[in-house]
């Protein structure tokens, strides 16, 4: 042992602490030695380690420590150099190891530290999404209950059914203890508990509808949490003390039909709802959970909508009900008309051909009879009893004809026929009448009124002279004129000119008399059946009434239209009618000759003529000539008379002016003082003697229109008149 | 064989083409009987009675006229031929027109004797004409009264 330079002083080597190191460094050798084995088997063990090599230095720094340790048993006793170069040499060794492991460890320690950290990391975020896993989770199963719930609830149109299958989804979903609707009554001031989950048969039981909970739910569409005291969640008697569940309660739109518009979603104005109170189970310590308090508004969403499908449901059921009721009833209605028409229409056939056949029995042996000799009364009797069965089988006939124009069973008769003929023979017919009654007629036909055209020639004459046989029956003095012109179809304004078109035209037929006249009022009455205007002096002539009603209908047979003017009692009317017509384009046979070809034709019809002569037989004879020609000849027989007369009626004034001097002259001017515009001036022909020129030029200057010789031919008056209402001036006449 | 109603109808039609022959009757009167229809079936008699009416009182307006010897007022005269002239043009009375004519150039030369010569013509001729027109109605009247149709004369 050498000297050492301790500051303790030395002991001798005690026995008992030998003893005692001796043990301790052979256990901390065998420590020493365990520990790598330790760790290479958990090393070898665990897949990731990433310090493998850290490890090794680690192993070689415990070894050699544990045999530092080792070989310092030996020490304790007197030992030989070779162990304490051993010794040296293990502490040496075990010094370079310890210290590079020192070294390493301060790299090695940051890294291991950091590798905690992560770890810590993934752990905090693998939670986390354990967390929204669970909440996704629990939202799938809360929108899956909403479809189950809305399936179970669409998939019926029953209105009770609908509510019923809502409560009992809503309780199974959610597990509720108890769940209850209520309704507002028909009066909507009360709430009445309609549907309940549990009790089978609620109570009838009803809350006002303003309370302030219930104000608050309806005042908003989320589901609302109320106090399980409030009265619409008092459902049960409270028993016992347990706690109740937490209650939640939300509105149900009632809506109604007429809350869907096509465009915009119905924005709750209606403000029926009814209300909707669910029960967590009392002593459960559940709460209600967000998601389940979405899932509670979107079932009364669909309830609402479901119950609102129902009612719509129900409407158009009711309607469709309805619908075929009233079906029902057109059908009775329109079989029994049918019924009714066609026994009518029997009965009529019969009593035609039943009546018709004495008729005519009656009217044949009448009329033999009349051949026959016979004394003064029987004759008498005799036509008495002709006439008086011929008007009956008139009436037969009308009343027939009628009958069936209002079936619309009656068919025109379409043929081609000469229509100035047709005029011809009707006025043929009357004339014999109106000459008896003093009636001059007269009939103007247009020039451009075609001759053969295509329509029911008997239907059209009867029209004819029914018109025409008005205007005699109804006139006591006056004249009748009948004028037949072509006319653009629809108009009501009388009109000249002629657009026919295409085959058809319109025929318009003015029958014109200064009879009795019919009042105003009285004129639609006209076309009724049996209706008759008559005071009791005109009740002599006869005839049914049905004249105009059958004409009537025969005219709108031949899409046309007809009716009646009058200025009123007294002063005569006109009847005019429109009827269509088809142009024949058959060659025209001619069965009359012609009037020799004069172009310009025109129709002096109406046409207002004033004449002024003094001599009273060329007065007559210009009279007559006029009205031969068809004016309204007004005669005059001196100026001042003239003057006073004249107006802007007349369309032509005659003078004679074959008297020396110019009073006549004068008149002329005076009339063109008179009538300051031009066009309502009557034209100014004068009338004269002498044809040289210095008359001409004495007309002229003092404003006459025209010249003309006298005596005057019909032609040359024809001419003449045509001439002047042309071209407004006549410098030729001569 | 002819029947009554043809032989009236041809007497009426000679007769009618005799006075216009023999110059009483012209074309106006032509024009007249066109103007005499149904409706007016006796004009030609009325216009006709008419000139004469108007004769007879033109012709003793002119004869007072004419007897007011020394102080004969020729422009009333002369009126009142030019409405009988205008009267008789209007009618087809041809020769009584032409009476008038030479009337009243006497009338304008004041000849006193021409006129009063003109004024009995002039009588004599419308007295003739009315017997002869009323000849002509009668034969109408006959025919008429057989049964028969007045005939269209055409000169």
């Amino acid at each position: 042992m050498e000297v050492c330079n301790c500051i303790e002083p030395q002991w001798p080597a005690d026995e008992l602490l030998m003893k005692y190191q001796y043990i301790s460094d052979f256990f901390i050798a065998i420590a020493y030695f365990s520990i790598p084995l330790e760790l290479i088997y958990f090393v070898k063990k665990s897949a990731v380690f990433p310090y493998r090599w850290v490890l090794v230095q680690f192993g070689a720094f415990i070894v050699l420590c544990g045999a530092t340790h080792l070989i310092n048993l030996w020490t304790f006793t007197t030992h030989s150099r070779t162990v304490a170069l051993v010794m040296t040499t293990a502490k040496v060794l075990t010094a370079v190891v310890s210290c590079a492991t020192a070294l390493m460890l301060v790299h090695i320690i940051p890294d291991l530290l950091s590798v905690k950290t992560r770890e810590l990391f993934l752990k905090n975020k693998a939670a986390e999404l354990d967390r929204e896993m669970g909440l996704i989770r629990t939202q799938e199963e809360t929108g899956r209950h909403v479809r189950m719930l809305t399936h179970e609830i669409r998939s019926t149109l029953d209105r009770h059914t609908i509510l019923k299958t809502t409560l009992v989804e809503l309780g199974r979903t959610l597990a509720l203890e108890e769940c209850a609707l209520w309704m507002p009554t028909r009066t909507g001031l009360e709430l009445q508990l309609s549907y309940t989950l549990r009790q089978q048969h609620p109570v009838e039981y009803t809350v006002p509808i303003q309370l302030p909970v219930i104000n608050q739910v309806f005042g908003t569409s989320r589901a609302v949490k109320i106090s399980p005291n409030s009265p619409v969640a008092r459902l049960r008697p409270v028993s016992g003390k347990y706690m109740l569940g937490e209650v939640v309660a939300v509105r149900v739109p009632l809506l109604h039909l007429s809350n869907f518009q096509i465009n915009d979603w119905p924005e709750l104005s209606t403000k029926r709802y009814a209300l909707m109170v669910l029960m967590l189970p009392s002593d459960s310590a559940r709460q209600w959970h967000v998601h389940e308090l979405e899932l509670v508004e979107v079932v009364a969403d669909q309830v609402a909508v479901a119950l609102s499908h129902a009612a719509i449901l129900e409407e158009s059921m009711r309607a469709r009900d309805l619908l075929m009721e009233q079906n029902v009833a057109l059908d009775l209605a329109r079989r029994e008309a049918e019924t009714a028409i066609r026994a009518r229409n029997d009965f009529l056939a019969v009593m035609n051909h039943e009546m018709r056949t004495p008729m005519h029995a009656i009217i044949a042996l009448s009329s033999l009879l009349q051949e026959t000799e016979l004394t003064p009364e029987q004759r008498l009797m005799v036509e008495t009893i002709l006439k008086s069965s011929n008007l009956l089988a008139t009436l037969m006939n009308d009343v027939l004809d009628l009958s069936r124009l209002e079936d619309g069973s009656l068919q025109l008769e379409l043929g081609t026929f000469n229509l100035h003929n047709l005029f011809r023979e009707v006025l043929n017919l009357i004339k014999p009448i109106a000459v008896v009654k003093k009636l001059p007629i007269t009939l103007n036909l247009a020039p451009d009124l075609p001759e053969f055209v295509v329509g029911d020639e008997k239907r059209l004459m009867q029209i004819i002279l029914n018109i025409v046989g008005n205007a005699v029956k109804f006139s006591k003095q006056g004249s009748i004129s009948v004028t037949a012109l072509v006319t653009k179809s629809d108009t009501r304004a009388p009109d000249f000119f002629v657009v026919p078109t295409g085959s058809h035209f319109y025929l318009r037929v003015k029958v014109k008399d200064l009879g009795a006249g019919i009042n105003p009022q009285d004129i639609p009455k006209l076309f009724t059946k049996f209706a008759q205007t008559q005071s009791l002096a005109t009740r002599s002539s006869g005839g049914s009434g049905l004249g105009l009603a059958i004409s009537k209908r025969f005219v709108n047979l031949m899409e046309g239209n007809i009716w009646i003017e009058s200025d009123g009692l007294g002063k005569g009317c006109t009847a005019i009618f429109d009827v269509k017509l088809g142009i024949s384009n058959e060659s025209k046979q001619s069965c009359i000759p012609k009037i020799p070809a004069n172009p310009r034709h025109a129709n002096f019809s109406g046409l207002k003529v004033l004449v002024m002569d003094e001599n009273g037989v060329s007065r007559m004879v210009t009279k007559g000539l006029l009205v031969h020609l068809g004016c309204e000849v007004t005669t005059v027989s001196s100026s001042e008379e003239c003057l006073r007369v004249v107006c802007h009626e007349h369309k032509v004034v005659f003078m004679d002016v074959c008297m020396p001097g110019v009073e006549n002259y004068q008149t002329a001017l005076r009339i063109h003082e008179k009538f300051t515009k031009r066009h309502q001036r009557p034209l100014l022909v004068a009338l004269t003697g002498n044809t040289d020129k210095s008359t001409k030029e004495k007309c002229m200057s003092f404003g006459l229109d025209g010249v003309l010789l006298k005596p005057v031919s019909l032609d040359n008056m024809r001419n003449v008149l045509s001439d002047l209402l042309e071209h407004r001036v006549l410098y030729e006449a001569m | 064989m002819d029947t009554l109603v043809a032989q009236l109808q041809r007497q009426l039609r000679d007769y009618t083409i005799s006075l216009y022959h023999q110059g009483f009757l012209d074309d106006q009167f032509t024009e007249l009987k066109k103007l005499q229809d149904e409706c007016s079936p006796d004009f030609v008699a009325e216009v006709v009675s008419l000139f004469f009416e108007d004769c007879e009182k033109l012709i003793s307006n002119m004869a007072r006229a004419l007897d007011q010897t020394g102080n004969v007022d020729f422009k009333l005269v002369g009126s009142s031929v030019h409405q009988l002239k205008g009267s008789s043009s209007s009618v087809g009375a041809k020769r009584v027109k032409g009476l008038c004519i030479t009337f009243k150039e006497c009338c304008d030369s004041q000849n006193f004797g021409g006129c009063v010569r003109c004024l009995q013509q002039v009588d004599i001729e419308y007295k003739s004409l009315k017997a002869k027109l009323q000849d002509l109605f009668n034969l109408e009247q006959q025919i008429v009264q057989a049964g028969g149709r007045i005939p269209q004369v055409d000169i």
